[in-house]
């Protein structure tokens, strides 16, 4: 049990559960509209932030 | 040897390309800031509920003092930053109020339970660290819970949003912030051992290290680096491809979370971060020649305490606003006066949980070990 669970065997869980939950994800969104994308820095765009952060509400 | 590390610098650039041709250049950019966080946090060995415990039990404060000189660093570039361009970055400020501190105190006791706070989860979990991938699980629907709740618990009474700023103006708010910093560190050389003061080389990488990398965050991502939000928004993903309607849910309905969840989470500046955070964990791990031991086998109740301790790390980190990242680390050093109330309760909490462990988490016999 101890072998087939190693370090490298449950990262790669980690990867495919992470994996998964973007392809459920864009399964239902579809791919983000790349002609509406941000600027690559927020600094110096002139536009306000628009993410949403742990401390909003 | 080879191939292995190749396909680690494929999986890691792959990812990083993948996000920057769907979702623009910003988004890329995202994931090769958190495949930064990832390699520092897991390679160089920065943490915060281990230097958190170390203090108490080993009267060790050098990975406590690491963080505090991060947070400074942070703070003086970031302070003058928000100052001069309030209209394009926004800084990490909630407010203070009993579901807030309570909620700090338990992700506090929680992430001595797991051995992993917000980032550290995800980092234990992508370097194959059994513990942290169940703790993971639970942070996801934790936090997702908590958001669900957040109304109820913020209704117990809060105070307005309250930051140094706004006390003191951006100048003396920033000098306030170092003193603040300033006395924790003292207190901490006060607590430490003699030996166990001054941080090794490594870790004063890392703290600077880590520093530009938060600053990168705010600089492209316009927001500081955050880590339950977008955990959450993973979990209510999930909800939704279940049929959950979100939209009948006072924190989902709301505007911009709302837009979240409508557009793909390759455009959440937080999801972003925190895939590659988990990505570059996992690029360490796989990297060094050695991969190291699993963690301790538990026995099976005990990985079920751990997915109920997961399921509270993210549930309280939802209703603390923020975890030791978003709260902590980015409240402080930006200016949030709820940063400095998390400290104290989250401290308190991890004081309490260092005593719960070892009543909760129970190492297996090898006949009946799981791991």
């Amino acid at each position: 049990m101890s072998a087939r669970l190693s370090r490298p065997i449950v990262a790669l869980l980690a990867l495919a559960m992470m994996t998964a939950i973007l392809a459920l994800d864009l399964a239902s969104t579809g791919a983000p509209d790349l002609f509406t994308a941000p600027p690559a820095f927020a600094l110096g765009s002139g536009a306000a932030p628009t993410g949403a952060h742990c401390t909003g509400s | 040897m080879f191939l292995r590390r190749a396909s680690v610098l494929l999986v890691a650039l792959g990812f990083t390309l993948f996000a920057f041709v769907m979702a623009g250049p910003r988004a890329g950019l995202l994931v090769m800031v958190g495949l930064g966080f990832g390699l520092v946090l897991e390679g160089l060995r920065f943490g915060f509920a281990g230097p958190w415990r170390m203090i108490v039990t080993d009267r060790d404060g050098r990975g406590l003092l690491a963080q505090l000189i991060a947070i400074a660093l942070v703070a003086v570039v970031a302070f003058p930053l928000l100052a001069a361009n309030a209209g394009e970055l926004a800084p990490a400020h909630a407010p203070v109020g009993i579901g807030m501190i309570l909620g700090a105190f338990v992700f506090g006791a929680m992430m001595q339970l797991v051995m992993g706070c917000g980032s550290g989860t995800l980092v234990n979990a992508g370097s194959g660290n059994l513990v942290g991938l169940i703790a993971l699980a639970g942070f996801i629907g934790g936090s997702f819970a908590g958001s669900l709740h957040l109304g109820w618990w913020t209704a117990l009474g809060s105070l307005p949003v309250y930051s140094l700023q706004g006390f003191f103006g951006a100048n003396l708010g920033l000098i306030v912030t170092l003193a603040g910093l300033a006395l924790v560190a003292g207190l901490t050389l006060a607590r430490a051992a003699p030996g166990k003061r001054m941080p090794p080389r490594r870790l004063w990488i890392a703290a600077a290290l880590i520093a530009a990398l938060a600053l990168a965050n705010l600089v492209i991502a316009g927001q500081p680096w955050g880590i339950v939000y977008g955990l959450g928004l993973w979990g209510a993903k999930i909800a939704q491809a279940g049929g959950m309607d979100l939209g009948a849910t006072a924190f989902w309905a709301a505007e911009g979370n709302a837009t979240r969840l409508t557009e793909s989470i390759l455009t959440d500046v937080t999801s972003l971060t925190n895939i590659g955070l988990l990505i570059g964990a996992f690029a360490v791990m796989r990297w060094r020649a050695d991969p190291g031991a699993q963690t301790q086998a538990l026995t099976l109740a005990s990985y079920g305490a751990v997915l109920a301790a997961g399921l509270i790390l993210g549930y309280s980190a939802r209703m603390a606003f923020g975890c030791n990242v978003g709260a902590f680390f980015s409240g402080i050093s930006t200016g949030s006066l709820h940063g400095w109330v998390w400290l104290l309760a989250a401290f308190a909490g991890s004081s309490f949980g260092i005593r719960l462990r070892p009543v909760l988490l129970r190492p297996a016999s090898v006949k009946g070990a799981y791991a």
